[in-house]
């Protein structure tokens, strides 16, 4: 067994202070406090008994533990549980997931640190300190919220830590119930044991004598070779509920006496309702009500599609004069005019490659990319059930944030935070959109007219294509050289668009939205393991009108396109195999050679492509996983593009489930 | 008042006659099963079967199928339905989950007209969209139904 010392709140922003960056960063920031039990067992039944602030277990032996992520598909139900699993010494099935309530105990603290604009250690160029205090000011939050593949490394040991401890209480409450020594009783399925003595007790009951055990400050984790849980494969808890109609979705949440409502929103960013005329929709069947907001109009009434019915007939006339000229011509115009000013903020500098680049004269290599704005298109569009009353507020929404939503409630409904509470569903889909409270925001607004009657607002696919916050357009410009080998030896990336974070951090937090480095929008690009002997990437922030916010990957999503598409354009110039070329630039960086190095092997890649096909391979780092594929294709006369294979290896580091 | 039977029941509706389908299911009827994706039959998540054909219930006015035997994935019995729904588990196809009820139906209905189909046979029969792109696991699982089928 290894210690394993519980980090408290305390330590873990000394520790935040000291730790270079990376995994020990990551773990560092992951030690919540274990300790507090309060939240949970404040949602204790009777004979319930709560061990630790993830785990309840009853006088009949059922295991509660307490999941502050949210499911949108990627497994985290299941993977909370098998680590809590492992250490209790039971089987997944016999845990009960539960969400957790809302406080600081389940913060994401890698969430914070990966996404806020202080850095860890890839942005070189600036003062960290204010960068510094928001790591202080996000921990202190405690924003509970699932986004940028942060669940498992964020609560792996917190989780594996809240198993362990509820185990060694067990234990303890056996060794004195039976007065023997603790080190002589072990937990095997959902029992304490005592050999020589042929003692042995259910966790129900020994439930309520160990919760009144204080919570141990060491606990011994298992060895990865006693494992059975942790590394192999577990079927998803989730999935026999999605394959009977029976899983919950937002959408789906269904209340007594609700009411329905549909929205007609400004078709252009900023603008607001100018005029609308009620009296059209007053004889629509079912309709109960208009109710206006600064940029949208709602219609409630009995059934979604009777509102939804009347709302495209309720005559609306909008004030859209404030981005009426905005173009996607006129936004990469903006990007084009950013590129040309020299005050780039840069992320990564290695050596002079200004000055290399600029004496190279014409044996510079250059290449421009643009990407476009994308929606999330979650599958379950956008939608939100609330109930207000004058004293509380009770939401219930597929959601990324049950923090941030309880912000919102209490600021909306005008009550405090004890008296909101926020019901997390499963997500059809999240990828970042659903970390917003645009819709929750106006649910609220629609319920604050129908006071104590719930309120379901449903956002039709329209609604939600149009009014997305969405990945934001950008452009990346480059030069580079090679030397004689055909080796890069300078490389100049620079990036224009808007800055993720700060669009996100502003509508948050209107008051903090100053320019500060974000490493969520040069993610990707200013952390590319090649070794190019000058480096330099720099980011240029062209605010846009449109909204935009965290999109699957984020800035990887664009950068990765960006560095690789431009590795192949060197490598072809230098006349060497895309993969050798990639080699050239890795020789310090073993992890990535030996995901490089077997891709060339399971892809076949130094045999020849089948006739007419055509292969690609890019490679990448993100989230702590690095990823490489090789594509093979072929085209068509009319340039019709037919995949015909995707090769793909990852190092993701140490696997979980190996199901998922 | 319209009469429609659902789920082997006759079951009397208070909404207007061009109402979808897929909106009395949810809101009248509580069978939440049957997802909204997109309201222009592009999808397939409000996919559900009418006499025994899937059809996408989002654009389906309840006039229409007022004479219809109509199945959800509440509703959904036999042999092939189980086998899906347990080639669904054991393939672990689902992600988010969202599109799988109307991937389901379309496939149920797929493998009672085709019951042994091809790759190409799926890919022209199932058009629904999962935005989680759990597409190969679908098409695995479809093999997997086939056979859990002929073992049944």
């Amino acid at each position: 067994m290894a210690k394993s010392t519980l980090l408290t709140r305390r330590k873990f922003l000394i520790a935040g202070g000291l730790v270079g960056g990376g995994l020990a960063v990551a773990y560092a920031f992951g030690g919540n406090d274990v300790p507090d039990r309060a939240p949970y067992a404040s949602t204790a039944g009777t004979n319930e008994f709560t061990l630790n602030a993830w785990v309840k277990i009853s006088s009949n032996g059922n295991i509660s533990v307490a999941i502050s992520q949210a499911e949108m598909g990627q497994g985290i139900h299941t993977a909370l549980c098998m680590l809590v699993a492992e250490e209790l010494e039971v089987d997944v099935a016999g845990i009960t997931p539960e969400q957790a309530p809302i406080d600081a105990v389940y913060a994401n603290f890698t969430i914070i640190q990966d996404s806020l604009p202080f850095g860890d250690g890839h942005h070189r160029g600036e003062e960290t300190a204010g960068a510094w205090a928001m790591k202080k000011v996000g921990a202190l939050l405690g924003i509970q919220a699932t986004g940028g593949s942060t669940s498992v490394r964020n609560f792996w040991l917190p989780m594996q830590q809240a198993g362990a401890t509820a185990r060694q209480m067990l234990i303890q409450a056996a060794a004195d119930r039976w007065s023997v020594p603790a080190s002589e009783c072990y937990a095997k399925a959902g029992k304490i044991i005592h050999d020589s003595s042929d003692n042995s007790a259910s966790y129900g009951e020994l439930a309520q004598a160990a919760s009144k055990l204080d919570i141990p400050e060491e606990v011994s984790l298992k060895q990865p070779s006693e494992r059975r849980v942790i590394g192999y494969s577990q079927q998803r808890i989730d999935i026999p509920a999605k394959v009977t109609g029976e899983a919950e979705f937002g959408v789906d949440v269904s209340l007594p006496d609700m009411v329905y409502a549909a929205v007609k929103i400004c078709p252009t960013f900023g603008g607001t309702v100018k005029h609308w005329d009620e009296s059209k929709i007053g004889n629509m069947p079912g309709v109960l009500k208009a109710v206006k907001l600064e940029n949208a109009v709602a219609v409630v009434a009995n059934s979604f599609w009777r509102a939804k019915q009347a709302v495209e007939q309720l005559p609306v006339t909008f004030d859209d004069t404030i981005n009426s000229s905005l173009s996607t011509d006129g936004i990469f115009n903006e990007f084009e005019e950013q590129l040309k000013l020299d005050d780039g903020r840069s992320y990564a500098e290695e050596g002079d490659a200004k000055s290399v680049l600029s004496n190279s004269g014409a044996s510079k290599s250059t290449a421009t990319y643009k990407v476009p704005f994308l929606a999330h298109a979650c599958m379950e569009p956008m939608n939100c059930t609330a109930i207000v009353t004058d004293t509380s507020v009770e939401v219930w929404t597929p959601n990324q944030s049950n923090t941030l939503i309880s912000w919102i409630a209490q600021e909306i409904a005008e009550v405090d935070a004890e008296n909101v509470s926020v019901h997390n569903t499963y997500l059809g889909g999240g990828f970042g959109r659903k970390v917003e409270t645009d819709c929750v925001s106006m649910t609220l607004n629609f319920a604050k007219a129908f006071k104590g009657r719930p309120v379901k607002l449903i956002w039709t696919r329209e609604n939600d294509m149009q009014h997305d916050m969405y990945r934001p357009a950008a452009l990346a410009k480059f030069e580079a050289t090679l030397d004689s080998q055909g080796r890069v030896q300078a490389w100049h990336n620079k990036v224009a668009s808007p800055s993720i974070s700060r669009a996100f951090v502003q509508r948050m937090l209107p008051f903090a939205g100053a320019d500060m480095p974000d490493n969520t929008t040069v993610e990707g690009a200013a952390d590319i393991p090649y070794e190019f002997p000058h480096k330099l990437m720099e980011h240029f922030p062209t605010p846009v009108q449109v909204p935009i916010g965290y999109w699957r990957s984020v800035g990887h999503s664009y950068n990765a396109f960006f560095t690789e598409c431009f590795m192949d354009e060197l490598a072809a110039k230098a006349e060497i195999d895309p993969i050798e070329f990639r080699r050239l630039h890795l020789s310090d960086s073993k992890d990535f050679l030996a995901v490089l190095n077997r891709l060339e092997k399971e892809s076949n890649w130094k045999e020849p492509a089948a006739d007419g096909h055509f292969r690609g391979i890019a490679l990448h780092e993100s989230f702590g996983s690095i990823v490489g594929q090789v594509v093979e294709i072929s085209v068509s006369p009319d340039k019709e593009i037919t995949l015909h294979k995707v090769t793909c290896v990852i190092d993701c580091g140490e696997v979980l489930n190996l199901m998922v | 008042m319209l009469t429609l039977n659902i789920n082997g029941k006759e079951i009397q509706i208070d909404a207007e006659e061009d109402t979808p389908l897929l909106w009395v299911l949810r809101d009248n009827l509580d069978l939440t099963g049957t997802k909204f994706g997109c309201g222009i039959a592009a999808c397939g998540a409000c996919t559900v079967h009418v006499d025994g054909t899937a059809m996408r219930s989002c654009s389906v006015p309840i006039s229409m199928v007022a004479e219809s035997k109509i199945t959800t994935i509440e509703g959904l019995t036999g042999t092939v339905g189980n086998a899906v729904q347990r080639a669904w588990i054991e393939e672990q196809v689902p992600q988010c989950g969202y599109c799988q009820p109307g991937m389901i139906m379309a496939v149920s209905a797929l493998l009672k007209e085709t019951p042994s189909p091809t790759d190409e046979d799926i890919d022209d029969a199932i058009t629904n969209i999962c935005r989680c792109g759990t597409y190969p696991r679908i098409r695995k699982a479809i093999h997997r139904a086939v056979k859990l089928e002929t073992e049944a």
